[in-house]
């Protein structure tokens, strides 16, 4: 009972944040601070008119609409070749392909940053981010991909292949539709870190800025601050929305695998 | 050769992994070695002279703001760890044990949504609760308990430390949560059995089997925080800077990018230096007990 309590509380702790984004968002003053003023929608407003704010989102979303491709694309790859076949030294490759998901972002930042600039001396460029976002997404994407891919039956597919159909098609015709839940879900997820990934973001933009850069020039500015409250307030709206239909793919498509449901993404 | 690689299993697991393996090699491996090398050179403005020299990791040693700098790092790293995985660990119990198994993945769910929300901005409403005239100083006075506006708890390394505890939450759940899951129930009723109580029963079966899923959430937060700067600069004020925020600057303000690899490098050999000794440590601790 007192563990139910203090789990109780430990989501008020995890949730306070949140909570408090919508709350200032439509308070009708330019410090965030208690006491509240009056309700207003102006700051909403003032997102639809903010032309710079137009072309992060823009450079954003298709920042993240690539990385989620293309690390879902790699992550089949990954978790096909981990549930599927026995190869020489399976787990030190797995675990080299998951390091990025211990690896501080900032080293991942600088390293890229000397690669690409100094050492190539080529331009940054949305491509050097999402190259960036693909290398820390991929572990993820693999994570939820594995959920999809391990318990498979691999007989389904040679049924298929002794049917008389090609290595390729078997898998696209019989194992596809069976991980589709699970490849959306994926990207779901991979595009929502990208989305709001700053740390290498910060360092890789090139000329056009991202989202999360943006907001971080704004927040130097004090009178801007309600305005963040409103971008925030629709972020963490979509989040939600994109992550509740990755869980129920995810769900769906554990169920589709004949897994039992662990739960988690991770 | 293609066919050779296709007609055998691990031909076909090789071909198969190498997409996910040389993406990893190209733009993890190859970065970190690029940045390791980058470290023994020097730059001069804008023109980088690529002789080999120490100067730019005696410069770290000489100059005591940069051991300062990462003492602290580690320092908030460490307790950040701790306290993150002390918090985590009843959670990741409470719904391994106690929820209905159909409930799980619900609780689960709830309990990685504010991860996946905007980093930045949750950052910076940390600063809205903890400030002057915050959620906790404005509840505090309203019910009387304090005259005036608590201050230690923003802008100083606190603040930090609640902040980078509160973000990495679900990664210390989550792989406690999993070593509990796989814990067989019913050598917990044997050890009741054979006369243990509950209490000893926890210490001395089910903890020591979670540890994998402790050192596992150990590590995933241990590391990563030595690589943030945004929680620093925005909660720490002036005496909480890191590390990171010094290779953020060497990097993109001073344009000392070499010395600013230096930096990285260190600060990470010393985690990972730390997380392998912290690794050796609880292999012997738990074949002690075997």
């Amino acid at each position: 009972m007192s563990l139910r309590i203090y789990a109780i509380a430990y989501l008020v702790f995890l949730y306070a944040p949140i909570v408090l984004l919508p709350i200032f968002a439509f308070n009708d003053a330019t410090i965030i601070a208690f006491p509240l003023a009056g309700f207003t929608t102006d700051w909403f407003g003032e997102l639809m008119t903010n032309r710079s704010l137009h072309t992060a989102v823009k450079n954003s979303l298709f920042i993240a609409v690539m990385t989620a491709i293309l690390c879902t694309l790699l992550g089949i790859c990954a978790a096909r070749a981990g549930a599927m076949y026995r190869f020489p030294v399976k787990a030190g490759i797995m675990g080299f392909i998951m390091l990025p998901l211990v690896l501080p972002e900032i080293i991942v930042a600088v390293s890229l940053l000397v690669v690409v600039v100094q050492i190539f001396d080529m331009g940054l460029s949305n491509w050097t981010i999402i190259a960036a976002h693909v290398l820390i997404c991929t572990p993820f994407c693999i994570a939820i991909l594995n959920g999809a891919f391990q318990n498979l039956d691999p007989s389904i597919e040679e049924a298929a292949m002794d049917l008389g159909e090609s290595r390729f098609s078997a898998f696209r015709l019989v194992t596809l539709p069976l991980v589709m839940p699970g490849i959306i879900s994926s990207m779901l997820i991979a595009f929502t870190i990208s989305l709001d990934e700053f740390i290498i973001a910060f360092f890789l933009s090139g000329t056009s800025q991202t989202m999360p850069v943006y907001i971080w020039g704004l927040m130097r500015f004090p009178a801007s601050l309600p305005v963040v409250m409103a971008l925030g307030t629709i972020l963490v709206a979509l989040s939600i929305i994109l992550l509740t239909i990755a869980e129920l793919l995810r769900r769906r498509g554990m169920a589709r695998a004949g897994v039992k449901d662990k739960g988690g993404f991770l | 050769m293609f066919n050779k690689l296709t007609s055998s299993e691990s031909g076909r697991g090789l071909l198969l992994i190498s997409p996910p393996f040389f993406y990893a090699l190209l733009l993890m491996a190859f970065p970190l070695g690029a940045i390791i090398l980058f470290s023994f050179w020097t730059q001069n403005f804008m023109d980088v002279d690529t002789t080999f020299t120490l100067n730019n990791y005696r410069q770290i040693i000489d100059q005591p703001i940069y051991g300062a700098l990462l003492q602290r790092s580690l320092f908030v790293s460490a307790v950040v760890t701790v306290v993150t995985v002390l918090l985590a660990f009843p959670i990741a119990y409470f719904v391994s044990f106690h929820v209905r198994p159909d409930r799980k993945s619900l609780w689960l769910f709830l309990i990685t949504i504010p991860f996946w929300t905007s980093y930045l901005i949750r950052v910076f409403l940390w600063k809205v609760i903890l400030g002057y005239n915050g959620v906790i100083n404005t509840g505090l006075l309203n019910i009387g308990l304090i005259d005036e506006p608590l201050t230690f708890i923003l802008y100083n390394i606190n603040a930090v430390i609640i902040t980078l505890a509160h973000a990495f939450a679900p990664f210390a759940i989550l792989p406690i949560f999993v070593a509990l899951e796989k814990i067989d129930r019913s050598l917990l009723e044997a050890s009741r059995d054979l006369g243990e109580n509950k209490v000893m029963t926890f210490f001395r079966v089910t903890l020591p089997l979670a540890m994998p899923g402790v050192v596992a959430a150990v590590l995933i937060v241990f590391i990563p925080t030595i690589g943030d700067y945004v929680t620093p600069e925005l909660m720490g004020g002036a005496g909480g800077k890191l590390i990171a925020n010094m290779i953020q600057t060497q990097f993109l303000a001073l344009n000392n990018a070499p010395l600013g690899a230096a930096l990285a490098v260190v600060a990470m050999l010393s985690v990972t230096a730390i997380s392998l000794v912290f690794i050796l440590l609880n292999r012997r601790w738990l074949r002690g007990r075997s």
